[in-house]
């Protein structure tokens, strides 16, 4: 059947330009990046195409109304190249803005660290030589024009981070950068009224600068992560096929679907839509729901979900919003409730501002009254108090997270794992329980041929044909085992029954083991294997079963053996049935398996774990996952996992294998070693640069070569959480 | 001493032009494609059927 697909809903119009935004699978060089540019300025009406090879997108521009964005997709698919619509994620936006922001105010933050550093080495040497009062009262006043209007617009994002953290009564690192930076500022004007040597403009410049670029460095890592999940956002994005007037049927994307709408359900498809059936009778897989494998049976008027797999007939369905009591409703509350216990991790940062901040700050008070006791003035007292705050000022303590976190997270996008949350890698380093769903996650998604070994070559290659003309999803494990491309001519389909054609006059035929009048040979199968599904296939007179089933994920049992060796418990909770379960839990060696729990019960089991003081890192795909993503202590869901899931998960790992899962733990591992050793080292350059500011030796010169110098440490330091050639495979 | 009442206008001053051509660059989306950019100097430009 022939649809006729409309994907006008992705045009955004500005005046009489439409403007389409795809994400294009398959772009990875310069040459890919020419040739759609040229092979779309070929298609008429299309005024721009420009192609980003940094978030592999294409944008489309048309000129007036004649926009046809179907013919632009089928233009690049005749290329080569595989596009799917793209509706910008308003997260992505935000985090977009939130990296250019941080990009323009560390423009100007450098600008000006630059020009005050140069009257400020002028002073320093004229301070040395024959510099007039007047000069560097001149040069200072020039500094301070610089350094106020930048420190104001640079410093933003943390005077408000510092003022939202004061107002939920708590402490964050950005609240003694705040004071720091703003009594730096403030003495240093005073200082300059009063004809003094010193200013400390440059260190409250450069302290921003050093800040704002290892914030950028974190923000833009997080926004190319956010494009890349929103490609494969798009690749995976479904629609549905909806009755528009008598008959008449649309492909449209679910964007565009709403409650009441009748739409086309075909066997084969997966329900993209929750609803409720008007027409057809049909079997449908719930496992990515469920975690169930076996089919249930949907007749008129029962409920669909989406996400689950239509087997066998035709449905026609109206949409519904997900009503209450419903599965999916259950799912929903159950997750509300999980996403708010959880909000009360405090990253290892705070953790060490909440230590540091109060020490530095009664620091700087003893040096003030020390000083005020051993007889000095008021103006000295102060001045070297500042100066305290000043060189302890976080320079150091404010990269050495954040710059770990950007070399883990680019560790982490190397193989594989996609990071949703930024505090992401410092829960995974703690975790010492790792569960995982059995369907979808620990198996492949994908069901497989068990037995093709045992059909002769020449007829699994028929069978692989024949399957090509078959919606059923088992028919597509067929095909693939058997790699077949060319679909047979003249086949037929029986809508829930198999395929079946005539070969040189011999019948051939597919389907059901009683379709294919093999069911003495399924039965025979059924006693060997009761976990397979049975697929009938009649060559004349022979008579074959394909047993499918679903298979553990490649690397499976050396990923769970790795993570038992690296002393984690391991633990498998899913919501099919036991016998389902048990043989997979033997095969990967876990002992602990739970069958046919519910959300509720899987967020029970992981409460329990909590309460022995447990930290579980859950891995899990389905929609009956998500609520346990969220209450687990740290989440991992693979790509293909549901939508709900996918968001509700720390992180998403991509591809068949579960390598990654394994990696992730050991890269976080190092990360978090790597980030202890980072905070020590700042702690340690505090050891000796405090003494040396109590005293009051701490001139800007000294303040400016410490900062640097320990920022330059930690940063270096940082690059040791790059896990090795050895550790990465 | 008196070069500082030219010498130093003048250095802000250019120092504001890159500070400028900076955010200018930002605006026009230079930072949006960085990969696609480095490619782009090298490719042929279309040869015009004329």
């Amino acid at each position: 059947m022939n649809d006729v697909r409309d994907l006008t809903h992705f045009l955004r119009w500005d005046g009489g330009t439409a403007r389409l935004d795809l994400a294009v699978d398959g772009i990875h060089c310069a040459g890919c990046m020419a040739k759609i540019e040229r092979g779309l300025a070929a298609v008429p009406a299309v005024t721009r195409a420009r192609v980003n090879l940094t978030d592999k997108r294409v944008a489309v521009e048309w000129a007036g109304g004649a926009a046809d964005p179907a013919r632009v997709v089928d233009r690049l698919a005749e290329l080569g190249f595989k596009a799917y619509p793209f509706e910008p994620a308003r997260a992505e936006a935000n985090e977009a803005e939130a990296a250019a922001s941080l990009l323009r105010r560390l423009g100007v933050a450098a600008f000006a660290a630059m020009n005050i550093m140069l009257l400020s080495v002028s002073v320093w040497s004229g301070n040395a030589t024959d510099i007039t009062p007047e000069q560097r009262d001149f040069f200072h006043w020039l500094s301070a024009l610089i350094a106020l209007p930048a420190a104001a617009y640079a410093g933003q994002p943390f005077f408000r981070s510092a003022v939202r953290a004061l107002q939920a009564r708590s402490l964050n690192m950005d609240v003694p950068i705040t004071l720091g930076v703003l009594l730096a500022l403030a003495m240093s004007v005073f200082e300059t009224l009063g004809h003094a040597e010193h200013a400390y403009f440059d260190s409250a410049i450069m302290l921003l600068t050093f800040l704002l670029a290892g914030r950028y460095l974190d923000q833009n890592m997080r926004r190319r992560t956010r494009a890349l999940a929103g490609n494969l956002a798009a690749l995976r994005a479904e629609t549905a096929v909806k009755f528009v007037g008598d008959g008449e049927i649309r492909e449209v994307p679910i964007a565009s679907i709403h409650p009441g709408d009748l739409v086309l359900v075909r066997p084969g498809e997966r329900v993209a839509i929750d609803g409720v059936v008007t027409e057809g009778r049909s079997d449908v897989d719930q496992s990515l729901i469920t975690g169930e494998t076996a089919h249930v049976s949907v007749g008129k008027g029962a409920a669909v979900y989406a996400g689950t797999m239509n087997v066998t007939g035709t449905l026609q369905v109206e949409v519904r919003a997900a009503a209450a009591g419903t599965l999916l409703d259950e799912i929903k509350h159950l997750l509300e409730r999980a996403t708010e216990a959880r909000s009360g991790y405090l990253r290892l940062a705070d953790r060490a501002a909440r230590l540091y901040a109060p020490v530095v700050h009664v620091t700087a008070l003893a040096t003030l009254l020390g000083w005020l006791a051993a007889g000095a003035g008021w103006h000295d007292a102060i001045v070297t108090a500042i100066a305290v705050l000043i060189i302890t000022c976080p320079c150091a303590l404010g990269l050495a997270v954040p710059a770990v976190q950007v070399v883990a997270a680019g560790a982490l996008f190397r193989t594989g794992v996609l990071l949703n949350v930024g505090d992401a890698v410092e829960r995974l380093a703690e975790v010492d329980t790792v569960l995982f769903d059995k369907t979808g996650t620990l198996t492949l998604p994908e069901p497989e041929v068990v037995n093709a070994a045992e059909v002769a070559p020449p007829l699994l290659a028929l069978a692989g044909r024949l399957a090509l003309s078959s919606r059923h999803p088992l028919a597509a494990a067929i095909a693939a085992a058997a790699g077949a491309k060319m679909p047979l001519a003249g086949a037929v389909e029986a809508p829930g029954q198999g395929v079946c054609a005539v070969i040189d006059g011999i019948a051939v035929k597919l389907g059901r083991p009683s379709f294919c009048g093999a069911t003495a040979e399924a039965e025979a199968a059924a006693k060997h294997d009761a976990e397979v599904s049975l697929i009938g296939f009649a060559y004349g007179d022979e008579r074959h079963v394909f047993a499918v089933r679903q298979r553990l994920r490649p690397d499976a049992v050396a990923v769970v053996d790795r993570l038992k060796r690296a002393g984690l418990t391991v633990e498998i909770i899913s919501g099919d049935r036991s016998e389902a379960v048990a043989p997979v839990a033997a095969r990967l060696g876990i002992a602990a398996f739970r069958a046919a729990l519910t959300p509720a019960q899987k967020i029970a089991r992981i409460a329990e774990l909590k309460a022995e003081g447990r930290r579980v890192l859950m891995v899990g795909d389905g929609l009956n996952d998500a609520p346990s993503l969220a209450a687990a202590h740290v989440s991992l869901s693979p790509v293909t996992a549901v939508h709900l899931s996918q968001a509700t998960a720390d992180a998403v790992f991509l591809g068949e294998r579960l390598a990654p899962v394994a990696a992730a733990l050991a890269i976080a591992a190092k990360a978090r070693r790597v980030m202890r050793a980072n905070l020590w080292l700042a702690a340690g350059y505090n050891v000796v640069a405090v003494p040396l500011a109590i005293l009051g030796f701490a001139s800007p010169l000294v303040a400016a070569l410490a900062m640097s110098g320990s920022s330059l440490l930690v940063t270096a330091n940082a690059l040791r959480a790059k896990p090795s050639a050895r550790e990465a495979a | 001493m008196e070069v500082l009442v030219y010498l130093v206008p003048m250095a802000l001053a250019l120092g504001l032009l890159g500070l400028g051509a900076f955010l200018w660059s930002l605006k026009s989306g230079q930072y949006d494609d960085l990969d696609g950019a480095a490619w782009r100097a090298i490719l042929d430009d279309e040869v015009s059927d004329q």
